[in-house]
């Protein structure tokens, strides 16, 4: 057992840090904020050449044959960097859509494998591994992540469709929407949705469009496939918000050890030193609980995925929501101005919060497996 | 104890509601957050309909042209305009809980006859120009200069976060006229008009998108000395007057909306389903119980501010209680709208706003020191103990 990042992994996320930072810097994303269009085609070609769409697809189908680990090091810093776009379904679309193998990973793992899919249908590979498809997602009534687990009485709020119907994100840059529910995987073209943009959304980085109706896509593949989406979307959700979480952490000590006050950094007072360190154990926490769920996903017998996925979910959101409120709250009245970019990472939290299944859903699956 | 309103206080309860059921009705729409020139007038017009029908000051006393209720009677007009959703201070309120009971307590009698009464009649708007780029939780190291010259001081500096700084009228200003690291006993309090040649108002953009504070450059704004309110180099002792009285009963109308939102909540958690999650049910009765706490704890300590005319340690208990509650709130609000949270509207503009609270006028942690050190008398940390003396 060795716990720690493989040499291997260290280097993916090294590489990807800097790309991130080439590529995504704050000021050129903060230049994109209530943009209709947050992320460009070049940009997202070259998430693609980093590997970022071709982590988990097999050697055979042009891919890197990389399991949950590694797309799990890799968003985590997608989510430190806030890249923006639609990350999460652009890797699933080519990873369980668009390969043309099995998941090499996932076989004998007790999470829904789904199967190998055809060749040829309307997502193509080659176009999703090299990023010149950009693929959304819509998920459409609930999809439980256990597959024993009974919902201990009463409904829990679906994660997909709100009050305004369904919220698509990105629409503008898509180019194609995947549509999730609990029967099958469809993919269906934007450009035919009739929808509606909103006219602010919470986080100025992510555009949303409200759709009504869906129309009726190409089925490309049954509810174990929609199950195995889901499941990994939740995973992939998890890094994100690991990344936030620790970007957040590190703006927050970068101005307390800056900011004076009392003849003094600020960071002198215990008071910001325990909003620190609480922020530090939150990271921490999530970040093991992530990896400690991929590998659930990648080598059968180390853990229950599910249960893993759910708690590494429950922490990595709650995580990310708590230490981006914290890293406002160490900027002092900073921390409220829109110049510093403290409230993009609360807001980003928000989003990827929402595309999880609540807290109490979580809690739920994690005590089914008990 | 006893929790029963007297006869006197319930009369007063019956006029009001009957006061407010007329007047409501002709309201003008709400204005748009954004337009500030329609939220000064729509602040304003509300005032002046309530100086007009005698409600201007309630708590202020009959001689600076309030009511001269009491503290429970003051309770009761908050209760009752919240319960009719009257508007609420707005951009009223630094005059109306900060300079104007200042003014009363520390003005001289020129003062109170210059500036009290354009406050109560809704014809003048005041801001705060407290805290500076390098003075926010360390309020006694602000450096914006006066200087004396014949019968004006000469200010420059630059204040920040003074909320509302674009629709004022005038400031309520603290200074620096001691010498450099004189801390509390070289600040001085003045009346600055807004529009003072060499003032200059920059606003800020908040993280709900809205410019609710500004930045203030001033340079060599000229201030007659009779603006001055209280002696020279007093202006801490001063402003501290106006601290306890932000600290009295000034967020009523927010604890009572409060209680309206989680009754809202629930209500629409029944109607949508939500109220089948016991994770979201439970949490709505958790911050249910915590409120009517701090509606226990008002009463409390509005009784103790009848009793003693002062308003006791409750009120530092309460803002930092409450300041947590309304974040807590507006979690549960995101959580129970979902996606649908991601549409700016009401529960995303409460949520991101809510984060202030914990900020504004002394941070969180600040309180905590307060509470503990002022009131359960515990060791001052070494390092503020040194630079306050
Ligand atoms: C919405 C809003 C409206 C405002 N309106 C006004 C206004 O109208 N007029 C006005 O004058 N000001 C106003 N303020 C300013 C407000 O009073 C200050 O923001 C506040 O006092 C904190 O100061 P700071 O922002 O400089 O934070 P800092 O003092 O720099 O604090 C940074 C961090 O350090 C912590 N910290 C600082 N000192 C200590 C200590 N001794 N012990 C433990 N922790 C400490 C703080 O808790 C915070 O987490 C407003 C602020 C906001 C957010």
């Amino acid at each position: 057992m060795d716990f720690e990042l493989s040499e291997d992994e260290g280097a993916l996320a090294r590489a990807l840090r800097s790309i991130c930072a080439n590529r995504f810097p704050l000021e050129s994303l903060r230049s994109r904020e209530l943009q209709p269009d947050t992320v460009d085609r070049e940009s997202w070609r070259e998430l693609a050449e980093a590997g970022v769409f071709s982590l988990r697809t097999s050697e055979d189908g042009g891919g890197l044959g990389l399991g949950a680990a590694a797309v799990s090091v890799v968003f985590e810093e997608l989510g430190r960097a806030l890249v923006p776009g639609p990350l999460v379904a652009s890797e699933l679309a080519a990873s369980i859509i668009g390969m043309t193998g099995g998941t090499e990973g996932n076989a004998g793992s007790p999470l829904p494998a789904g199967g190998p899919l055809p060749a040829g249908g309307p997502l193509p590979a080659g176009g999703l591994l090299a990023g010149q498809v950009r693929a959304g997602v819509a998920l459409v009534g609930q999809i439980h992540l256990g597959d024993s687990w009974e919902r201990a009485g009463g409904s829990f709020p679906g994660s997909g469709r709100g009050r305004d119907g369904i919220l698509v994100e990105h629409l503008a840059s898509l180019d194609a929407l995947v549509v999730v529910s609990e029967r099958c995987l469809q993919v269906v073209d934007p450009r035919v949705v009739d929808a509606e943009p909103v006219d602010r959304s919470l986080d100025p980085l992510t555009p949303l469009w409200r759709v009504a109706r869906l129309p009726e896509g190409e089925e490309v593949g049954g509810p174990e496939h929609s199950r195995r989406w889901r499941s990994e979307e939740v995973l992939l959700g998890a890094a994100l918000c690991v990344g936030v979480a620790a970007a957040t952490l590190d703006m927050a000590v970068a101005y307390a050890m800056q900011r004076r006050q009392f003849g003094r950094p600020v960071g002198s007072f215990q008071a910001v030193k325990h909003i620190c360190a609480d922020m530090l154990v939150r990271v921490e926490e999530s970040r093991c609980a992530l990896h400690a769920a991929a590998l659930a996903i990648d080598q059968p017998g180390v853990g229950d995925p599910v249960r893993s996925v759910a708690g590494a979910a429950l922490l990595a959101t709650r995580a990310a929501l708590a230490c981006s409120k914290a890293c406002i709250q160490v900027h002092g009245g900073m921390g409220f101005t829109w110049e510093i970019p403290a409230h993009l990472y609360l807001a980003r939290s928000r989003v990827l919060a929402s595309a999880m299944p609540g807290a109490g859903e979580l809690e739920e699956v994690v005590a089914s497996r008990l | 104890m006893d929790l029963r309103y007297s006869a006197e206080e319930e009369e007063l309860r019956r006029s009001l509601r009957a006061w407010l059921a007329g007047v409501l009705r002709g309201l003008p729409q709400k204005p748009r957050p954004d337009d500030w020139d329609a939220r000064r007038r729509y602040d304003m017009g509300w005032q002046r309909l309530l100086y007009e029908a005698g409600y201007g000051g309630v708590d202020w006393p009959k001689d600076a042209g309030g009511r001269g209720s009491s503290p429970v009677e003051q309770l009761v007009f908050l209760e009752e305009l919240q319960r009719a959703r009257a508007p609420g201070v707005g951009v009223g309120f630094v005059g109306l809980l900060h300079a104007g009971p200042t003014i009363i307590a520390e003005g001289s009698a020129a003062q109170r006859a210059r500036y009290l009464q354009p406050i109560l009649a809704g014809e003048e708007v005041w801001c705060q120009g407290f805290s500076e780029p390098d003075a926010g939780s360390d309020l006694a190291a602000l450096k914006t200069r006066a200087v004396r010259d014949g019968d004006d001081y000469v200010v420059s500096g630059q204040k920040i976060w003074t909320s509302h700084a674009q629709v004022a009228d005038l400031c309520e200003l603290l200074v620096r006229t001691g010498t450099e690291g004189s801390r509390h006993r070289g600040i001085t309090w003045l009346v600055m008009p807004m529009d003072a040649p060499g003032v200059e108002v920059r606003p800020l953009r908040t993280i709900a998108g809205s410019s609710e504070f500004s930045e203030l450059f001033l340079d060599e704004v000229r201030i007659p000395v009779a603006n001055r309110v209280g002696a020279e180099n007093d202006g801490w002792r001063v402003a501290m007057v106006t601290f306890a009285f932000e600290r009295g009963t000034a967020f009523v109308a927010e604890l009572l909306e409060s209680m309206e939102l989680m009754r809202l909540l629930a209500a629409s958690a029944k109607e949508s389903g939500i109220w089948d999650d016991p994770c979201l049910r439970q949490r709505l009765g958790s911050l249910a119980a915590e409120l009517d706490a701090l509606w226990a704890l008002t009463r409390r300590n509005v009784s103790e501010a009848s009793r003693s005319g002062v308003p006791g340690i409750g009120g530092s208990v309460f803002k930092l209680a409450f300041s947590e509650l309304r974040q807590s709130m507006a979690d549960l609000w995101m959580d129970i709208e979902g996606r649908s949270a991601l549409v700016w509207g009401e529960p995303a503009d409460m949520w991101v706003n809510s984060l202030s609270r914990t900020i504004a006028a002394g941070t969180s942690q600040v309180q905590r020191n307060i509470l503990a050190e002022r009131v359960l008398g515990l060791p001052k940390e070494p390092s503020t103990r040194t630079l306050e003396g």
